[in-house]
């Protein structure tokens, strides 16, 4: 009799349970479907909106940062509802897919598309086969183009990294090494555009009997030389003075680099060739340069691989004028102000070849890096 | 011999190397910071370096030369002789006390005797921030005329930075959590390639990326909005931040993880209480790191936003402002600075983790 009691008892505890995890089942699907429409829709009280700025930009932080948590969390309750066999299934997609999806939608597939059309030509309506490619290789604006990223690969890497390698090794040296590194580091938290205005200050030209208010003409007077319009003149050596921008920037990337490859060289063996004999620069050049090697290495495919895409610098400094367009400012200028989208997507291929062999090198070494 | 003994790099020789080398890298934004408070017409007629004290040449007399004298010959006032042409340059007194300049023509001008003295206190203003930042009309006084000329509204544009960012940050920061937890900690078919084929598209340069997504908005009408922006960055920053947070992420303990499995936790509440809380290193290194991008970004935007109104993010308002105002050194300085702010500000406060997001991902 109890028993059959008990047993009852547990058959509708069962159902209910079963009853409540359903209904539960349904207002997590209703919210979530309530939550996508407010989503939805907010997208078009945000497009539309006539609201104060301030509103509307709170509004919209809001509804993109806190949207993404929702939908993730709409997106688990629903899956913690179905079988458990299918749970095992669906929670990886949940948690990876809409990574996955992001980076094809915004990466890969823009990379086929982009290849696509600069098989075709101008418009996109005829099929051209490579001579868009034919026209990168042989026109003499892109020769000039390949011309002035060698310069900034060459010169760019080469002087970030003799800079923060010295910064590097005499702050280590010195008492006020935290000051120093965070001066040198400061410029990478500037934008490229406001890096451009500051060093647009240093640069600026005025008429020789005017009084010069950039620093390099007034020092450059005061010595008794005419003043120059230093971006302008001189091709390609203008280059340089866009690569000074850059080095200045890329600088304390590389030093911060250097400076913890540095620290960990055993100071054993320094100790040792010290007491050897070695001079500091002996010291320097034959024992931290061949222990920090494959930091060096590493640091110069980053700074390549940032000079290769560099942009901002150039367009703000000198719109690509005086012979300093590069590839990414040639694609801007031949895709968005030519209408050329054929040769526009050939560039932007061609970037992305130059690329592939520097990143695919880093990521070996960090992998290398990453087992020892 | 004994020279390796005690000091073995002269300290003074390293110091003042750093120094000068700190001093080079420091003077550009130097220059623009100390102009940025100075009034326009100052900033016009003299270099920022002349706020610091020095000695500057001051009017003490001026008279009208005898008119007897030989104006197109060699001429002498108060001990410095020249030409006319080089009186008109200015000429100093053999003993260098004093200098005299001809001022106006050859035959009704004046002579100003000028004596050295110590420059004053330089003059600051706050009027170029407030021209750049209050969107009103600006007066400016100059030549003898006066002429208006709309300002900028770069508060405007703050504003659109900061509504860009903030979810350009949040939303990869949070995708890539899950995705980085998804590949280090569950099992499922395809884990390992597909994390693979994730980061080996860091190769992938995010021009070639700028047309197929904008033709794309274009037919959504997304272009011109923060979303469009933010999405982007989500996109082309999200294989950097897999690959970042999955190194931190795969490295946790082990044993926590059985033990929460153990207690019977689901997959999502050991991410979200356990694993998230413990990658607060990562994520912050990371999060300054797609802060400082966002924030510092100008092509994506540029292409995205376009010349939409109202919309434009600061870089684009500065980027323009160099364009068509590239003479109006007040307003860019003061501009310029408006930019920075924000960036030198979480950077300084916040760079222990921005260092530890470079070391630990140089491959960016």
């Amino acid at each position: 009799m109890t028993l059959l009691n008990a047993d009852a008892d547990e058959q509708s505890a069962e159902l209910a349970r079963a009853r409540r995890r359903r209904n539960r089942a349904i207002f997590t699907l209703l919210s979530g479907i309530v939550a996508a429409l407010v989503l939805f829709e907010g997208f078009f009280v945000l497009r539309d909106s006539q609201a104060p700025k301030l509103v509307t930009a709170l509004f919209a932080m809001i509804w993109g940062g806190g949207g993404m948590a929702i939908l993730y969390l709409i997106a688990n309750q629903l899956v913690e509802f179905t079988p458990s066999q299918w749970q095992r299934r669906l929670t990886p997609i949940v948690f990876v897919l809409p990574a996955i999806a992001f980076v094809v939608y915004f990466l890969a597939l823009p990379a086929i598309r982009t290849f696509i059309a600069s098989l075709f030509d101008r418009n996109g309506s005829n099929f051209v086969g490579l001579a868009n490619y034919i026209t990168v290789f042989t026109e003499p604006f892109m020769l000039v183009t390949f011309r002035n990223n060698v310069l900034w690969i060459v010169f760019g890497a080469s002087f970030t990294i003799i800079f923060g390698l010295v910064v590097a090794a005499l702050a280590d040296r010195s008492r006020f090494e935290n000051l120093a590194k965070a001066i040198i580091f400061m410029p990478m938290a500037i934008s490229l555009v406001g890096a451009g205005v500051i060093w647009k200050f240093i640069y600026a030209v005025r008429d020789p009997s005017d009084v010069q208010i950039g620093l390099l003409n007034a020092i450059v007077v005061a010595f008794g030389g005419e003043p120059q319009a230093w971006i302008a003149m001189l091709q390609p050596w203008n280059n340089l003075f866009l690569i000074v921008i850059v080095v200045w920037m890329q600088t304390g990337y590389a030093m911060v680099l250097f400076s913890a490859a540095i620290k960990s060289v055993p100071t054993d063996i320094i100790e040792a060739a010290r007491v050897d004999g070695a001079g500091e620069f002996k010291i320097f050049f034959s024992i931290i340069i061949p222990s920090i090697m494959g930091t060096i290495v590493t640091v110069s495919a980053t700074v390549i691989i940032f000079t290769l895409k560099i942009f901002d610098v150039v367009l703000v400094m000198t719109g690509g004028q005086y012979g300093t367009d590069v590839i990414a400012t040639q694609f801007y200028n031949q895709y968005f102000v030519n209408r050329n989208f054929g040769l526009g997507s050939a560039i932007a291929i061609v970037l992305l070849l130059t690329v592939i062999p520097v990143m695919v090198y880093n990521l070996r070494q960090f992998n290398k890096r990453e087992t020892l | 011999m004994a020279k390796s003994k005690g000091n073995p790099f002269p300290r003074v020789f390293v110091n003042v190397t750093l120094v000068v080398i700190c001093l080079l890298w420091l003077i550009p934004t130097l220059g623009l910071f100390v102009s940025s408070f100075r009034p326009r017409d100052e900033i016009m007629s003299s270099g920022w370096w002349t706020v610091l004290p020095h000695r500057v040449w001051v009017t003490t007399e001026q008279f009208t030369p005898d008119p007897s004298i030989d104006r197109t010959g060699v001429m002498t006032f108060e001990g410095a002789t020249g030409t006319f042409e080089q009186l008109r340059q200015g000429v100093e007194s053999a003993d260098g006390n004093k200098r005299v300049v001809w001022i106006g023509n050859r035959r009704a001008g004046t002579v100003q005797v000028q004596e050295k003295e110590w420059s004053g206190l330089p003059s600051t203003t706050l009027q170029n921030y407030h021209d750049v930042l209050a969107g009103k009309d600006v007066t400016i006084q100059g030549d003898g005329e006066e002429a208006t000329r709309k300002g900028e509204d770069m508060s405007d544009a703050f504003i659109n930075s900061m509504a860009v960012t903030f979810p350009a940050v949040v939303i990869p920061i949070l995708m890539a959590a899950f995705a980085a937890y998804g590949f280090a900690w569950m099992r499922f078919p395809g884990r390992k390639l597909v994390f693979a084929l994730m980061v080996a598209l860091l190769v992938v340069p995010l021009q070639i990326a700028l047309v197929p997504v904008l033709s794309d908005y274009v037919h959504l009408k997304l272009n011109g909005t923060y979303m469009a922006v933010w999405l982007a960055h989500t996109g082309f920053g999200l294989p950097l931040a897999v690959f970042l947070l999955y190194n931190y992420i795969s490295t946790l303990p082990r044993e926590i993880m059985e033990a929460a499995i153990v207690d019977g936790a689901s997959h999502f509440k050991i991410f979200w209480r356990l694993v998230l809380p413990l990658s607060t290193p990562a994520l912050a290194s990371f999060a300054i790191f797609q802060f400082l991008w966002v924030w510092n970004d100008y092509l994506v935007a540029l292409i995205f936003i376009g010349n939409v109104p109202g919309v434009q993010v600061l870089t684009m308002r500065l980027a323009d402002m160099v364009g068509s105002r590239g003479s109006d050194w007040h307003l860019l300085t003061a501009g310029g600075f408006v930019s920075m702010l924000l960036p030198l500000i979480v950077f300084f406060s916040l760079q222990r983790y921005f260092v530890r997001g470079l070391t630990a991902g140089s491959v960016k």
